[in-house]
């Protein structure tokens, strides 16, 4: 089964790597915001299995959006993964608090992703051989 | 299972260059403010700060480990200016703006881990890591002053958090904004506010909450800081924005829990927004623009030319009824039809030769960083006075650009403007000007790089010349001082006594004539001894298609690009007289050289004498006569590349389809020009290859 994900970060690159990483290993339909006001918009109107975001933004920032999706009734059922450089400590505990599932620390590696993805989601990302 | 990092590379090239070029512009806006002892604007700090770390997280993403490990040292030191630990001086701009070009040659190596760099890197980083940082000032939190939410609190990065601290300690006050905003416009909304917050307002963050939204609208809760009275404020945003308060003050500091830590390298950028088009609003996002590959434009163009290929066998079959009176009705729908079809196609055509362009300041930013380092580099004071930074040309051409004007602007500093010793000895400013204009003139842009150094001695090129066996003395004596000039264009000339870091290393004048005339350029000279230097660099605006001019020689065709093209006579063979060799004819009183195609071609002429016709071609200050035998008029056409085993042939830039299945080679009129006038050998050369 498909599952829906939201990838979030004001690189380019970042989100191209992330939807090849899901689009090449399962049946996820990927979605890219550019800024934290993309991605209000979108969250406005899907519902989604996953949201990766990254913590850091100009405007709003990934906490922000944690927060809000934390309120937001559309956004329950959605795991939710922060990217960030540094996840010990401080990080993990603010995004805890927050609803984050859990973290992913920039770089961070193919493999990992789709580990994590496969953790959270269980068999709605099982991997395509 | 496959690696997706392949894919997306280009992704993170293009990106990692992005990044680099906007370190490079927003660097040199500090050093300016540095300079000019202004206020650093903290959210240019900022977005100094967001480039280099942004660029960090993607080169370890993608294994340029080099790339990585410079933007996080740099990171690490950009973080600590943005937090008020370490201030702008010298030291630091010197080790920022050498970054620029480390990042530049480290994302372009073939191998990104190469072990070679290891040390360089190394050395870099530890010349980042001896800069110090400052403590910060402790005298008490200021935030402490403020009834701020835990909540709000929680979730502001360190950045965030700093702004706040700065702002207050400047004296200014916290403002709480609530407004909804329709969530398809929001881009358009935001950008209003920001314009209207610009100059009496920092915004320091964005708090979307869920009261009051649905799925139309959402209420952000704006943290403003402002130096504005409440009333003031409210005047100014209300009616137009929800409603905003200022946050209370506390009136006894209590004991505070301790604050949540937050993370440590964030952003909010509050830095002025490219203008919109606010009759646009809607669904567009935030960053409305995409970035292309140009080769889907290169293929676009080519559908282009194979629509204008079916437009014309339109026009031949109404060609071929026209005067059949059975079907006339139908042929003029037909013929109408082809004309709308016509004018939808060049705006399509235009459409896409828009989107190709791009301005020159892209390239004449990081020109502006090569002006600066090579003035310090040589101990020169240098002024760069730039003009026409938005004249817009072909993006390819941007590109091919950069290293030759690189050049002659290391050039003009390292051998033309003089020391400010020297300078003031002969009544001169001791700072030096070096100008970088581009203008539009016709279908051609022209840059010219001006300096007002000590100016080229002719005689010396002269000289030069002669000794390298270049030129032999009785040849060098009947030279103008133009062409002893030109002489510079040379392959292996240089006039320096001494042989500079500089001018040693990197290509020299006759390569950057070599790579402008490639792109169907000109370039010249002009320079005057103790005034100055001017090298004229004249480039069609685009490479993708041009207008030509459909001759034919012989029984073959040619295409002529219009743009150097001025008009053409018909050929009187009694008029041709002859001067040193070369014929000419008189045209409204001016000498004018004619050039035979059929004889330059070795063809047997099929047209003797009368009927045939001289196609003036100009360019830059030059004219020069083409004698063709039919002229069967102007066409749009497709440049292609010539195949592998055509492409050292001289004279032609390419060949086009003119539909009808006839090619016809383009004549490539910079090439002709140079060889006729420059060359030594003029036109024999291309003989040979014909």
């Amino acid at each position: 089964m498909a599952f829906h994900a939201l990838i979030v970060d004001d690189s380019a690159a970042v989100r191209a790597f992330v939807r090849a990483c899901l689009e090449d290993a399962s049946f996820a339909r990927v979605e890219e915001a550019e800024t934290g006001f993309e991605a209000l918009q979108l969250l406005a109107s899907n519902a989604f299995d996953v949201v990766i975001v990254d913590v850091n933004m100009p405007d709003i920032n990934g906490l922000e959006l944690l927060a809000f999706m934390k309120k937001s009734p559309r956004q329950q059922g959605a795991r939710k993964i922060l990217i960030s450089t540094q996840i010990d400590g401080a990080d993990s505990k603010q995004g805890t608090e927050l609803g984050a599932d859990a973290f992913l620390k920039k770089p961070f590696e193919v493999g990992e992703l789709r580990e994590l993805i496969q953790d959270l989601l269980g068999s709605a990302a099982e991997v395509s051989r | 299972m496959s690696d997706p990092r392949d894919n997306v590379q280009q992704e993170f090239l293009a990106e990692a260059q992005e990044l680099v070029e906007a370190l490079s512009r927003d660097l040199l806006l500090l050093d300016e403010a540095h300079h000019r002892n202004e206020r650093i604007d903290p959210a240019l700090v900022n977005e100094v700060f967001r480039s280099v770390h942004t660029l960090k997280g993607i080169a370890g993403m993608f294994g340029y480990k080099h790339v990585g490990a410079v933007a996080h040292a740099l990171e690490d030191l950009l973080d600590d200016l943005r937090l008020g630990r370490a201030s702008v001086g010298q030291q630091l701009l010197d080790v920022l703006f050498d970054s620029v070009e480390r990042f530049q040659r480290l994302l372009a190596l073939e191998d990104p881990q190469s072990p070679e760099e290891e040390p360089g890197v190394q050395a870099y980083i530890a010349d980042i890591r001896s800069i110090g940082t400052e403590p910060e000032a402790e005298e008490g939190d200021p935030l402490d002053k403020y009834t701020i939410e835990p909540a709000v609190l929680a979730v502001l990065t360190e950045y965030e958090e700093h702004r706040l601290r700065a702002c207050i300690r400047e004296g200014l006050r916290l403002y709480r904004l609530r407004a909804a905003f329709d969530l398809t416009a929001i881009d358009d909304s935001i950008d209003t506010l920001r314009d209207v917050a610009r100059d009496d307002a920092e915004i320091i963050t964005y708090l979307p909450s869920m009261e009051g939204g649905n799925e139309d609208t959402i209420e952000l809760v704006v943290l403003l800081a402002s130096r504005m009275a409440e009333a003031e404020l409210k005047e100014h945003f209300e009616g137009r924005y929800g409603t905003i308060e200022a946050i209370a003050e506390r009136t006894h500091l209590p004991t505070l829990p301790p604050r949540l830590t937050s993370i440590p390298s964030s952003a909010i950028s509050t830095g002025p927004q490219p203008e919109e088009d606010p009759s646009q609003a809607s669904l567009r996002s935030v960053a409305n623009s995409v970035r292309v590959d140009i080769r889907k434009l290169d293929h676009l163009m080519n559908v282009v030319g194979e629509l204008a290929l079916v437009r014309s066998a339109i026009d031949r079959i109404v060609d071929r009824f026209k005067g059949e009176s059975v079907h006339r009705q139908s042929l003029m729908d037909l013929d109408r039809i082809g004309r709308g079809f016509e004018r939808q196609l060049s705006e399509l055509r235009t459409g896409i030769l828009d989107v190709r362009m791009v301005p020159l300041g892209q390239v004449f930013n990081k020109l502006a960083r090569i002006v600066r380092q090579a003035a310090r580099e040589r101990d020169k004071q240098v002024r760069l006075v730039v003009t026409g930074a938005n004249t817009e040309v072909d993006k390819l051409i941007v590109e091919e650009l950069t290293d030759p004007l690189m050049h002659l602007i290391r050039n003009a500093i390292d051998h033309g403007i003089e020391p400010a010793n020297a300078r003031t000895r002969v009544a001169k400013q001791a700072e030096g000007t070096l100008a970088l204009n581009a203008y539009h003139k016709g279908s051609n842009v022209v840059i010219e790089v001006e300096d007002d150094g000590g100016g080229m001695n002719a005689h010396q090129l002269r000289e030069a010349a002669v000794s390298r066996g270049l030129l032999s003395a009785e040849a060098g004596h009947e030279l103008t001082r133009q062409e002893m000039l030109n002489l510079v264009f040379l392959p292996g000339l240089s006039t320096s006594s001494e042989i500079t870091d500089m001018s040693g290393r990197g290509v020299g004048m006759d390569v950057v004539k070599t790579n402008i005339l490639r792109m169907g350029g000109l370039i010249s000279i002009a320079s005057e001894q103790g005034i100055g230097t001017k090298i004229t660099v004249t480039l069609p605006i685009t490479l993708a298609l041009i207008r030509a001019l459909i001759v034919t020689v012989g029984s073959r065709t040619f295409a002529l690009p219009i743009t150097a093209v001025r008009e053409a006579i018909p050929y009187v063979p009694e008029e041709v007289r002859s001067i040193q060799g070369r014929e000419v004819i008189t045209l409204r009183g001016e000498t004018l050289a004619i050039c035979d195609l059929a004889r330059l071609f070795g063809f047997r002429r099929s047209k003797r004498g009368e009927g045939r016709f001289v196609v003036v071609g100009s360019m830059g200050n030059r004219e020069l006569g083409f004698v063709v035998d039919q002229l069967l008029g102007q066409e749009d056409v497709i440049i292609k590349a010539l195949g592998k085993s055509l492409s050292s042939v001289g004279g032609f830039a390419g060949a086009t389809d003119l539909g009808d299945q006839k090619v016809a080679l383009v004549l490539d009129a910079p090439a002709l020009f140079t060889e006729y006038f420059d060359g030594p050998d003029a036109l024999r050369a291309l003989e040979t290859h014909l």
